[in-house]
Order: C-alpha cells, then structure tokens, then sequence
C-alpha cells in the first residue's frame, strides 16, 4: 500500500514531467518541425501528411493531449526512416543495451568493493595510495577515449577482443567476448565512485563499538571486516550502485557509439543524425522511464535495508 | 584559503594544469605553430615528427596547433554553463530551502523532472532540438547543471535556515531577501564553489561528448571532442590522432578534479580534522 502511495506522489509525477519536457522538446525544433524531418525535397503533400501524422496543425493544447494518450496507451508514432514503429524498435534493441549496462554493475561491484575494503582496512598503506590513484585516473578519463584506448591496444593490436558489433545471435560465448571491452569501459567511470564510497563508509563502521567489541571477544580479523563491518557499510554503496545503474544508460549511449555496438544508445544515434525525431523521442521516453524506475527501486530497497527509516 | 591552496600539493597540482589549459586557450593565436584550419594535403596523416611535433590528420592539419584551439570551446562552454548553471540554480535552491512549503514544491518539481534523464540523453535530445551552436550548446549545458546546483544548494540554505543567528536575524525583522543574501548565501558559498570546480570538469565532459557524438563544436572548428570523433576512423593507421586530444581533455578533466577534491577537504570543515 505504501509502495503504491509513493509510486503514485513520486515516480508518476516524474514521469508526466518527462513525457512533458519530450513533448516541448519536439515543438521547440526551430522553423517547420515536419520541412525539418523530410529535408528540403519534400513535396507538400508529404509535408502536409506528416504535420497530420503528428498532430502539428491542432492547437498546443490539443496537441498535449493527443500526445499523452497515445503516449498510454503506446502508440508512440513511426520512424521517419524506416517507417516502423519506434516504440518496437527501441524495444527490440534494449536487450543489448540493459546486457552491457548489467555487465558494467557486475564488474562494477566485483571491482569497487574489494578495492574500497582493502583501501579502508590498509588504511594509508601503499594498497590504499595506489587504488586511489588508479581511480582517480579513472575517473578524469573520458569514456569514449579510453574505450578508443582499449579498442586500439587491445583489439587492434593485440587482436584480444573483437572490434565492433555485439556477438552472434545465440552464441553466448562470442556475445560475453565482444562485451568486455564496452563493459569494462562504462564501468570505469563509476569504479570511482563506488570504492570511495565503499572506503569512507567502511572507515566510519570499522570505528565503530560493535566492530569493536566483536574483536574483543576474539572472532577473527576476517570475519569482524566481512559480517560485522562490511554487512552495515554496504547500506549506503547500494543505494549509490542503484543510482548508478541509471546514471549507466546515459553513459551506453556513448560505449556504444565508440564500440559500435547495436543498442538503444546507438539507435537514438543515428536517429538525431537523421533527424528522426520520433525515435529519438521514443527512444528517449524508455531511457527515462527507466532511470525512474530503478531511481524508484533504488529508493525501495534502502528502505528495505535500513530498518530505521522503514514506516 | 588562497594560503592553505598554495600548501596542498594537490590542490596546487590542480591549479597548475588548469592555468596551463586556461593559458594555452587565451595565447593559441600567438602559441599555435600553424593555422589550426589550414589544409595541406601534400602532409596528409604525418606521424609526429620535427616539423608538426604531433604529427598531421588526414587533411594535413598540424595536430599541436588544433589541440591548442581545442582548449576554447572546451573552456568557454565549460566556464559560461556553469556560471550560467549556478547562478539560476542558486538561486532557486536558496529560495526553495529558505522559504519550503508550497515554494519548495512549485521549485523543485521541475527540478526533479529535469533530473530524471540520464544527463547524455537530455543533452542530445535538447541539442537534437535546438540544432549546434555554440550558444545552444551552453544554453543546453546550463540547463542540465541548474538541476543539480539547486539540488545542493538547497541542501545546504535548509540545514542553515535552523541555525541560530537565522532567527536572530528573522527576530531582528530583516526581510527574507536580505537573510538570505546577507546570512544564507555568504555561508552556503564555500559549499558553491566547491560544486563549481566539479561541475567545471562535468561542463568540458559533456562538451566533449556531445562533440564526439557529432553534434557538439562543428568541424572544421577543433575541439577535442570532435579531434577525437575524427581520429577514431583512421585509428590504427594514425594513432597519434585520437591520443593527443585525449590526453589534453584529460589533463583538464584531472586539473578540475583535483582542485575540486582539494578544496572540499579545505573547506569541510568536519573532513579537515581527519586530514591530519
């Protein structure tokens, strides 16, 4: 009940205003929106039909409503190039898209908090300087030069890794292989954020009495880090792992484009050189959605884990 | 606070680099060796060598002097967004921690909106829309950044609005304005400025993006974004092309991150016991 009380007076609302903002974001395209779309050899009976198509010669008003039914009930309208469906389309291409973003929160996880624990029992031994040096570099890099990095030294030189594309269809093995380097590339933007964040909150728990008595009453070093430190650190890094995983649609956008990788990133790509706007727009709605819901989730489960703020 | 940055090494390191890139983008008309945009196809893709120290890309352009006119879009659109980005975000996160109630919601909501795109998206959405230019470009890269320093700021005047000399101020019968001017914003400054310098190094990555995805600074302009969309074609043949504009955004990306990491440990005052 609560769930559906807080998913109506947060998430929704956020919604309506992202479905709101795409719908300016069309009507702002400066001049004719549809001349824009078709390019200067339209003729104006295609020009005319596409202003119909997309509800352009109704007043705004009418125009916001129209949008947001069909929005429900999804009709989100067709390409403009391949005159398809673009809801389908985005649809048929985000498998691709959400296994590169799973892929980089496993490596994510598997890198950041053994990293950030070390760093934080080592406390100011040369393991902690390193890790923090390494992650900070990795943090001012931008992520579409060191995926030019490793495609370059990794695959084109070393011939390790495969150069563009996502794998054969039902081979799993070539799709794991041509997902590494993407992976490990949207990843690497956010391995910082995570072991910092996995550090300092282990370095407030590891002071705190329960670590200490744990250890006064001669349970092993090991056992104190893991159960009773790391088990109460992790509250605060999975909350920041959730918003992660929205911030890393944004980020596939770019992965993908540089590895040439099919996915939503790279269809919402091409669609803004073509200047479709519809599956740019559509393109964009699911990405967002998205972002909300696993922003909502995210909130979900801190709410779980932290028995304090659970009403 | 100018004395303990000059103590910090690391804050020091982050305020080299980024003299040195504001450095180069103010003198490349005297610095670069060649014309930025000047053809030649008699040197096409040269490898770095005593003539063009970085070699040349495929229409024979020295590489040095457009990585010198690069550190411009970058900066300018980094430094205009932001400073755009705050003072409007400031100001809405000032009144809408100040004032909460109704006015926190009207302001927020928009906020929270504009919060929810992953920020790559909105900002190609938005430059799809408007179409690249340079104003459009820190027009759109305002608008991501109003979001998130309101988001802090209003953080920072609602834990302030509690505080003691607040009410004595309210008691004294000052105008909301003024507590705010006078009281709010003085000391939520430092928490600013901090959010700046990151920003600043979030601004010049987004420029770069979106300049690599084609639909930032346009060619034949340098930016090192799009050096780096440019040199991606031809990478094995010419690598030199794709390193050396990486390199310089990194640089810069590092400059910005170290003096944001360093004044924030200047200026938390909670974080600075543990320093020692």
């Amino acid at each position: 009940m609560g769930i559906l009380i807080r998913f109506l007076s947060q998430a929704l609302p956020t919604l309506l205003g992202a479905v709101t903002i795409l719908f300016l974001l069309l009507r702002m395209i400066p001049g004719d929106p549809a001349q824009a779309m078709l390019g200067a050899d339209a003729t104006a009976a295609d020009l005319a039909r596409l202003r119909q198509d997309l509800g352009l010669d109704q007043p705004l008003w009418v125009q916001y409503g129209v949008f947001l039914r069909s929005f429900v009930v999804g009709d989100w309208g067709n390409s403009i190039v391949t005159k398809t469906p673009a809801l389908e389309r985005v649809l048929e291409a985000l498998p691709s898209t959400l296994m590169l973003c799973v892929a980089a929160i496993v490596l994510i996880i598997a890198i950041s908090l053994p990293a950030g624990v070390v760093s934080a029992v080592r406390r100011d031994s040369w393991v902690d300087y390193g890790v923090s040096l390494v992650v900070f570099l990795l943090m001012s890099m931008p992520q579409f030069w060191l995926g030019l990095l490793l495609l370059l030294v990794l695959s084109y030189w070393l011939d390790w890794f495969p150069i563009f594309g996502a794998g054969e269809a039902g081979d799993l093995l070539s799709q794991l292989h041509h997902l590494v380097l993407p992976s490990l590339t949207l990843a690497a933007g956010f391995l910082g954020l995570v072991t910092r964040l996995t550090r300092s909150s282990m370095l407030e728990v590891l002071g705190r009495d329960y670590v200490r008595t744990a250890r006064a009453k001669g349970l092993r070093e090991p056992v104190v880090i893991v159960k009773h430190a790391l088990r109460n650190a992790l509250l605060s890094v999975v909350t920041v792992i959730g918003l992660t995983m929205g911030q890393l649609l944004g980020g596939a956008v770019i992965v993908e484009v540089v590895f040439a990788r099919p996915g939503v990133g790279t269809m919402i790509w091409d669609a803004i050189l073509q200047r479709d706007y519809p599956q740019v727009q559509a393109g964009v709605a699911v990405f967002a959605a998205l972002f909300i819901a696993t922003n909502f989730l995210t909130d979900l489960l801190y709410g779980l884990l932290n028995p304090r703020i659970r009403v | 606070m100018p004395a303990l940055i000059l103590k910090k090494p690391k804050a020091l390191a982050g305020l080299l680099l980024v003299a040195v890139m504001v450095l180069l983008a103010l003198l490349a008309p005297w610095i670069a060796p060649y014309d930025p945009l000047a053809l030649d196809p008699a040197v096409s893709n040269q490898a770095p060598s005593a003539q063009f120290w970085l070699g040349t890309d495929f229409f024979g352009r020295d590489v040095l002097s457009r990585m010198i006119w690069g550190a411009r879009p970058s900066l300018l659109i980094g430094f205009s967004s932001v400073a755009i980005g705050c003072l409007i975000g400031a100001a809405i996160g000032l009144a809408a921690g100040y004032f909460r109630g109704w006015v926190d919601t009207v302001l927020m909501r928009p906020v929270d909106v504009l919060l929810s795109f992953p920020i790559v998206v909105l900002a190609l959405a938005l430059v799809a829309a408007l179409g690249p230019s340079l104003l459009n470009l820190i027009l759109t890269i305002s608008l991501l950044f109003v979001p998130r320093f309101a988001r802090v700021v209003r953080a920072e005047a609602m834990a302030l609005r509690e505080l003691d000399y607040i009410d004595a101020a309210r008691v004294a019968g000052q105008t909301p304005v003024v507590i705010i001017m006078r009281h709010v914003l003085p000391n939520a400054l430092a928490q600013i400025i901090v959010t700046c310098t990151v920003f600043m190094a979030n601004a010049i990555l987004v420029e770069a993006g979106l300049s690599f995805l084609g639909v930032g600074v346009t060619p034949p302009e340098p930016s090192w974004g799009n050096m780096l969309a440019e040199g991606r074609n031809n990478i094995l043949g010419a690598p030199w092309l794709t390193t050396f504009p990486g390199v310089m955004l990194t640089l810069t990306l590092i400059g910005f991150n170290l003096l944001g990491d360093a004044l924030r440990d200047i200026l938390d005052p909670r974080l600075r016991g543990l320093q020692a």
